[in-house]
């Protein structure tokens, strides 16, 4: 974990540093489940980072469900209204990116684009509140902002990713996505004596053509991450400068806000993006 | 900010929310937004449908009046010409009147003069005879001059 935040006092290096830190829970290697001894473990589980993701994807679906089971034609609620917005602006950007028929990438994107969202919003409630509040329960580390956690946004463009490979499969035929990783950028001649060069070209191409494959959510999540994690770092160094954060904080909350929306925003564009790529036939 | 199982939590969750948005959340509010979307395009072309109407009537209605001003007009001459006509009618009718009661009149005036020439002249008559008695009352016996009496009187 990021030891390494903050070279000031020993105290303001351990605040940071308990910040940072995920409440983990795994297996030790006696077979025993512990608490937050999980360092290098892989089969450890942030449960912050999984409970405040569930908690906030189900206050999605919650929100949205209670709108379409009530969703009148008549008179719509100011309530319905707003989520209807929030719909509609989704609905627009997909048909806009998005030429196919799917039923999926839609409703992908909404979930995608309000789950984010209210996930990057927990950045900006005040540092300390929730934290301490467990703290006083009992629960040592509470890192709230998922996806200041780099394995909820890599979870999350890991599903993008394997539906990439499904939806090229699915537009292109079976062997589509092996074509596509080997005949292209160089297209490779098979007539005459070129056919030599060939193999060359296509494991060329093949290298090529994975690294861009998997750099698109590799980039997907680390670019949500990187921007959340570094406004979550600099709330906390605010936080650390006492009573004279408070215009700094409501300064960078300001600002932050503007970032929690647009990294949502990109992280769905891009979603549809990929997706409405990966479904094209040339 | 170790990998660690977390992320295969993260992708379960995420399945499970996409898969429940596209099954209970998307289709309801959409078709929700299309149909709202629908009427409003109903009521939209309603309302020019019904604008249209009420240009049709307007122009109805403008005809309407302006042919009832016509008529009005019309109207309105031929009350004139007949009031015009009824003047005329009565001026003739005052001239005839006038003249005829003027020719009545001068009937009249001749017949009384007439007969107070008759009347005069007999008094007259009367009188030269009476004074012409006691003239030749003396002389002449009035019987046997009656003949030149009478032609005078005639002559008066």
């Amino acid at each position: 974990m990021a030891a390494e935040g903050g070279h000031g006092p020993k105290t303001s290096g351990e605040y940071i540093t308990h910040h940072l830190q995920n409440l983990q829970v795994c297996k030790n290697e006696t077979g025993d489940w512990v608490w937050n001894q999980c360092a290098g473990n892989m089969g450890a589980i942030n449960v912050d980072s999984m409970f405040w993701s569930v908690f906030l994807g189900v206050t999605f679906c919650f929100l949205f469900w209670r709108v379409a089971r009530k969703s009148s034609t008549e008179k719509p609620t100011k309530f319905q209204a707003a989520m209807e917005i929030i719909v509609e602006m989704v609905d627009a950007s997909v048909k806009d990116t998005f030429h196919g028929t799917s039923r999926l990438i839609a409703p992908l994107a909404l979930t995608v684009f309000v789950w984010v969202f209210l996930m990057n919003l927990m950045d900006l409630i005040p540092v300390d509140w929730i934290p301490m509040a467990s703290a006083a329960i009992g629960i040592e580390y509470m890192k709230v902002v998922p996806t200041t956690d780099v394995n909820v946004t890599f979870g999350m463009s890991i599903a993008v990713f394997i539906l990439i490979l499904i939806y090229t499969h699915m537009a292109k035929g079976p062997f589509a996505l092996v074509k596509d990783l080997m005949l292209h950028p160089i297209v490779p001649s098979f007539k005459g004596p070129a056919i030599i060069a060939a193999p060359f070209i296509m494991a060329f191409n093949l290298v090529l053509e994975v690294v861009a494959l998997v750099a698109k959510p590799i980039s997907l999540s680390l670019r949500l991450f990187g921007n959340m994690f570094a406004g979550e770092l600099i709330f906390i160094l605010i936080a650390l400068i006492g009573w004279f954060q408070l215009p700094l904080h409501f300064g960078w909350a300001v600002f932050h806000v503007l970032i929690v929306t647009l990294q949502a925003f990109i992280f769905m564009m891009l979603t549809i993006v990929y997706l409405s790529l990966a479904s094209e036939t040339h | 900010m170790d990998i660690n199982a977390t992320l295969f939590g993260q992708t379960i969750a995420m399945v499970v929310f996409v898969w429940f948005c596209m099954k209970y959340i998307w289709p309801p509010i959409l078709s929700a937004l299309e149909e709202r979307q629908q009427q409003i395009e109903e009521g939209l072309a309603a309302a020019d449908k019904s604008q249209e109407a009420l240009v049709a009537a307007e122009a109805q209605a403008d005809e309407i009046i302006s042919e009832a001003r016509q008529q009005a007009t019309g109207i309105l001459d031929q009350a004139h010409s007949r009031a015009n006509e009824i003047v005329a009618e009565g001026k003739d009718a005052g001239v005839k009147e006038r003249e005829r009661q003027l020719t009545a009149a001068m009937a009249e005036i001749e017949q009384e003069t007439n007969k107070a020439r008759e009347e005069l002249r007999g008094q007259v008559s009367a009188i030269a005879i009476a004074s012409a008695e006691k003239i030749l009352k003396r002389e002449i016996d009035g019987t046997t001059h009656e003949d030149i009496l009478g032609k005078l009187a005639q002559e008066i």
